[in-house]
């Protein structure tokens, strides 16, 4: 009975629709790990990034009264007492120490002071019971007087909401003031502006020297037998094999004043007084490029591998010159390869940390720096995960441009 | 029921592992500082109770400690931590609270040493450091480290505002007494960066605190701050490295033991050894960083004391790290010194 079924056309196309569709959950299936592992190990820990970035549980959770009772208040003049009254029952409220840690920490990277005058404050609560609202607000500024000041209070009222955009305001040199509107940041505490470009001015650098060293190399490695090919790329791998640490080391070693380059430049006569090659931007710079050519290598490697030379023969044949055949004819063929490698270059300079830190000044450190600051020194996550996401976007954006001057897909030969 | 021999052969292992020595982690800063604790506490502490420490280096790094609290999963049992992070931790429930009574009679301690969530284990110093070979005169006060005349070359500063801006105040004729009062205001921090930026461009900054008696040695800078047990160090292996202690800056650095951690017991106990007297006095021989415990120092002869910060003749003109001032004012300062670094 089923058999005669099938033979109808029309059941037939269905039972193959519904093998193909079997075939294609198959396969899907096969792919769920993979799928399950990015999802996991990728998009949840930027996900949990961007999500911290704008988190502000602090105050919402330990100071709720306060904050409501602030929120008819005009923010310029002093604080009603029934302020001050909230104030002290919230904080007298907090059970767990952590908590009022991690408010005095959020007020403190709003308002300088805030750390010890919360801590302070909340050791020595509770209070007596049954003081009028008066009474409450003068016991509080005998306890420490800098419960007059404005700051203060105005921190509080302006984080009594559970999402705050401050901290990926301040990673663009932006703030909110006391009323809510959007202005820039001092002059003297405007930073990561400036790191910003400088994160990218130094990642664009270091491509380019890259690109300048790593095509000439990868084109010859492209012209030799297979065999003589692999014992060169051997040399480019073993650097790339090797720890970065030990790398900085090295030139460590190579650069600093004393070392092998200044001593033979001096003993060539070439300079009297030893160059400057450590502990600025030329060493961050010499040293990244160094670490980074095989990735510029090894895409221009595998794409030049892949244009036939027959072409460049036909060309000069055909009558042109052989710069203008390798210019005209060649390069454009290798653009793919191009394309990639400086991508990859750019994108991993981007986010580097170790060996700017180690070779290089104070003014040659690179966003992640700072990020690596936030998230140990300061313990202030809010501020790191804002500057995470930055520089995330920053780079997706530069992304997204290159995929629009290429218009292809990013290939890797 | 095929379970079962698993169930046992687990029960068996974990019955094992209890009975076995307890394994207790301790996490120092490494370097000489920690080959002179694995010396004076590590070696002592192993013999005394059975147990195996476990020593793990760090770089101060307190992202590591709150993600191991938060996360209830405490693998490390005692950590060396700087007095910014014992207060900031405590405040934030990262530690346990010590039990004094298991450790030792408060009274033999500084002062300074006790904390509800820690107790100091050793006075250390940032100071002005040269190297006698190269330079014929000593410079004496951060007046003259300023003085790009009288001693010319570069010089080496640890890369971030602690430290540089006290050192920029005294430089500019701020007295010892009365730096973090000037610090606090904001015509103070304005005076300290703007004395910064007259060093800026003989400035070779350093990460690491074992770079600044390299730097000496190879001779790319004529003087540095440093912390002087590094230069102790340098001392031993032969160079030829001095110590100005005029304005140097003394912090303590504390024993604390991370909140939830299984072996507080053996925590305990590694931290009253290394806070007896016998125990500390060994240690400030193997490195010149000073005893909190007040008894060590009567253990120790005159030229070990007079290496120490906490000497008479070295602690007379030193500034004690305020730590309450960089809790509330390190952030906003760090991140000026970056925009500073940028200008």
């Amino acid at each position: 009975m089923a058999q005669t079924l099938s033979q109808v056309p029309g059941s037939l196309a269905r039972q193959l629709k519904r093998v193909e569709l079997r075939k294609r959950a198959f396969a899907i299936s096969l792919t769920l790990p993979l799928l399950l592992f990015l999802v996991i190990t990728f998009l949840v820990p930027i996900g949990s990034l961007l999500v911290r970035s704008v988190e502000n549980p602090e105050v919402a959770n330990t100071l709720g009264r306060t904050a409501q009772v602030l929120s008819d208040w005009n923010r310029s003049t002093a604080p009603p007492d029934a302020a001050y009254v909230a104030l002290v029952e919230d904080l007298s409220a907090i059970k767990e120490q952590s908590d009022a840690g991690a408010l005095a920490r959020r007020l403190n990277s709003e308002v300088s002071g805030a750390r010890s005058l919360i801590m302070a404050t909340y050791r020595a609560l509770p209070l007596d019971q049954g003081m009028t609202p008066l009474q409450t607000r003068e016991r509080l500024l005998a306890l420490d007087a800098r419960w007059a000041e404005l700051s203060y209070w105005q921190a509080i009222a302006k984080n009594g909401s559970r999402w705050t955009p401050d901290y990926l305001l301040a990673s663009v040199d932006l703030q909110r003031d006391v009323q809510g509107n959007i202005g820039k940041v001092d002059a003297e505490s405007a930073a990561f502006g400036k790191i910003l470009v400088r994160t990218f001015k130094i990642s664009a650098v270091v491509t380019l020297f890259c690109l300048l060293l790593g095509y000439p190399l990868a084109y010859w490695l492209s012209t030799l037998s297979a065999r003589k090919a692999n014992m060169l790329m051997i040399l480019v791998l073993v650097p790339f094999w090797t720890s970065i640490l030990v790398r900085v080391a090295a030139w460590i070693v190579l650069l600093q004043s004393n070392g092998l380059v200044n001593r033979s430049l001096m003993g060539l006569g070439l300079i009297d007084d030893p160059l400057p090659l450590l502990f600025n931007r030329l060493g961050v710079i010499i040293a990244m490029v160094h670490i980074l050519l095989p990735f510029m290598i090894l895409p221009l490697y595998s794409v030049m591998k892949s244009v036939p030379n027959t072409y460049l023969r036909a060309a000069i044949s055909l009558g042109s010159s052989p710069l203008a055949a390798f210019f005209r004819v060649y390069v454009p063929q290798t653009w793919p390869g191009v394309g990639a490698g400086g991508l990859l270059v750019f994108i991993l300079s981007i986010g580097y940390y170790v060996t700017p830190a180690l070779l290089g000044g104070a003014d040659d450190q690179m966003l992640s720096y700072y990020i690596a600051q936030y998230t140990n020194v300061n313990v202030n996550w809010g501020m790191a995960c804002a500057l995470g996401a930055v520089l995330l976007t920053a780079t997706l954006v530069l992304y997204a441009l290159y995929r629009r001057v290429v218009k292809s897909e990013l290939s890797l030969g | 029921m095929k379970l079962k021999p698993i169930v046992a052969a687990v029960a068996v292992v974990a019955s094992f592992s209890s009975f076995a020595e307890t394994q207790l982690t301790v996490v120092n800063f490494g370097g000489a500082n920690g080959n002179a604790q694995k010396k004076a506490y590590f070696e002592p502490y192993e013999k005394s109770s059975g147990n195996k420490v476990v020593g793990v280096e760090y770089n101060g790094e307190q992202a590591k400690i709150k993600a191991m609290v938060e996360a209830k999963k405490v693998s490390w049992d005692v950590v060396e931590v700087e007095s910014p992070d014992v207060t900031r931790g405590c405040d934030e429930g990262l530690f346990e609270k010590l039990d004094y009574s298991k450790i030792g009679n408060k009274a033999d301690f500084a002062p300074a040493a006790i904390h509800e969530c820690g107790i100091g284990t050793f006075v250390w110093s940032t100071v002005m450091a040269y190297n006698a070979d190269k330079l014929k005169t000593a410079p004496t006060t951060w007046a003259d480290f300023w003085d790009i005349k009288k001693f010319p070359g570069k010089r080496a500063m640890r890369k971030g505002a602690r430290y540089n801006v006290e050192f920029a105040l005294m430089a500019d004729g701020v007295a010892v007494q009365d730096v973090y009062k000037v610090l606090m205001t904001k015509e103070g921090a304005e005076r300290a960066f703007k004395k910064l930026t007259e060093l800026k461009p003989n400035i070779q900054w350093w990460e690491a605190g074992a770079q600044p008696p390299q730097f000496l040695v190879a001779g790319d800078v004529v003087m540095t701050t440093a912390y002087n047990g590094r230069i102790d160090a340098a001392q031993r292996e032969g160079k030829n490295l001095q110590i100005t202690w005029t304005g140097g800056i003394y912090d303590l650095d504390f024993w604390v033991i991370p909140k939830g951690t299984p072996n507080k017991d053996a925590a305990l106990k590694y931290i009253a050894l290394a806070s007896s007297a016998d125990a500390q006095a060994e240690y400030a021989k193997n490195i010149s960083y000073g005893p909190t415990n007040t008894k060590a120092l009567a253990k120790l002869d005159a030229k070990v004391l007079g290496k120490l910060p906490t000497s008479a003749a070295n602690a007379k003109t030193a500034l004690q790290f305020n730590v309450t001032f960089w809790a509330d004012q390190g952030e906003a300062l760090e991140k000026r010194f970056a925009a500073w670094a940028a200008q």
